[in-house]
């Protein structure tokens, strides 16, 4: 009988589970990146000298590793706190883009749900997620609490394990672990890219990020690639988008046009 | 234990929430006009693609003044991209990106002059 019942499963829930299961694979290296790097945090705020309780609180309220640094090092330098706040800020407004990217998916999903889901939105949630779901086709909520807590937890729990004992562990960088970040968001943008108008985008977003970190700040750089990189893409013709995307838009429905935005399809991606 | 910088990680999470959440809780964000899903649907490669790039292209010197970063890092993920691209498996470009990295530091070949 329990065979019977698990071989009865519908196609796109045994899809559904294989693309989970895929998504957790792809996390795990970023998930030991994100810990390893949260144990030089909890090390880094223990010699500036954060409590334990203070070290963490960064970690569960403001959930960004980059910020969190700078953080460490500011108040260490003696700072005062609203110009620790004023950086935060900036530093995180990179996060708009991955909220309003993302939003077309939490269609019909409670205003708590969406809410509970953006205090989870960090690098990582938002390229493994915006992945997922692209393979997936729809939203898949378990899929995106799934890609959180396997970045999030780490970063809290190896937060507290770095300010215990971090001198007892070997440097990340020695390891070559501080080249997992870019890596993993370089190959999840390759993930994203279905034709030209993407490719364009983020070749730009290259290019314009760099050039606009290089003379301004590093924060202002990737919110600038991110922005008018895709201006750059909508230069290139699409020709997989055109045909029925004049009807769509007199249509104006986001449900018909999500399989648009949810191409390519699964084969093509990771 | 001293609990004053809890104050300021609640304020540091305060400034950082709407940019998280305020696109997602937008009254109306599910009837986006077909231009603007266009434009998100292209955000995501580009801003990744910036984020990786400025990571390994960039150094902030103790100044705050920013400079181009050249190194085995630019390599390493110009490895993992090839290895997605064809193998479409990132782990396997992760740690691809990875062993070179450690390699090449542990030979002393990490970084240009």
């Amino acid at each position: 009988m329990a065979l019977n019942a698990g071989s009865a499963d519908p196609p796109q829930q045994v899809e559904l589970g294989a693309l989970r299961r895929r998504l957790v694979v792809e996390s795990l290296a970023i998930t030991l990146s994100a810990a390893a790097f949260a144990v030089v945090y909890g090390l880094a705020a223990r010699s500036a000298g954060f409590s334990l309780v203070e070290a963490l609180a960064m970690s569960v309220f403001v959930l960004a590793g980059a910020s969190q640094f700078a953080a460490v090092g500011l108040i260490a330098g003696g700072v005062a706190w609203p110009a620790v706040v004023l950086l935060t800020f900036l530093l995180n407004a990179r996060h708009l883009l991955y909220s309003a990217a993302l939003a077309p998916w939490f269609r019909g999903r409670s205003i708590p749900y969406r809410a509970a889901s953006a205090h989870v939105l960090v690098d990582e949630t938002f390229a493994l997620g915006l992945a997922h779901f692209r393979r997936v086709g729809r939203f898949d909520g378990p899929g995106y609490w799934i890609a959180a807590a396997l970045v999030c937890v780490p970063w809290i729990g190896a937060t507290a394990l770095g300010f215990l004992g971090g001198q007892a562990l070997p440097d990340p960088e020695a390891l070559g672990l501080d080249v997992v970040f870019p890596a993993a968001m370089a190959g999840l943008a390759v993930a994203l890219v279905a034709g030209r108008r993407e490719l364009a985008a983020a070749l730009a977003g290259v290019l314009i990020g760099v050039a606009a970190a290089l003379l301004t700040q590093p924060a202002v750089g990737i919110v600038a690639g991110g922005l008018l990189g895709p201006l750059v893409g909508f230069l290139v013709p699409d020709a997989a988008h055109q045909g029925a995307e004049t009807e769509r838009i007199r249509a104006g429905d986001v449900a018909e046009m999500l399989p648009e935005i949810a191409e390519p399809p699964a084969e093509r991606l990771l | 234990m001293s609990t004053d910088l809890v104050w300021l990680a609640l304020l540091m999470g305060a400034v950082t929430y709407p940019s998280r959440a305020l696109p997602l809780l937008m009254p109306g964000v599910e009837r986006l006009p077909r231009w603007v899903l266009d434009y998100l649907r292209l955000v995501g490669p580009a801003v990744l693609a910036a984020l990786a790039a400025v990571n390994v292209m960039v150094a902030s010197g103790t100044d705050g003044r920013a400079s181009l970063h050249v190194g085995v890092e630019w390599l390493a993920v110009l490895l993992c991209v090839a290895v997605v691209a064809w193998r479409r498996n990132l782990l396997l470009g992760i740690l691809a990106a990875v062993l070179l990295t450690a390699a090449a530091r542990a030979i002393g070949l990490a970084a240009l002059p």
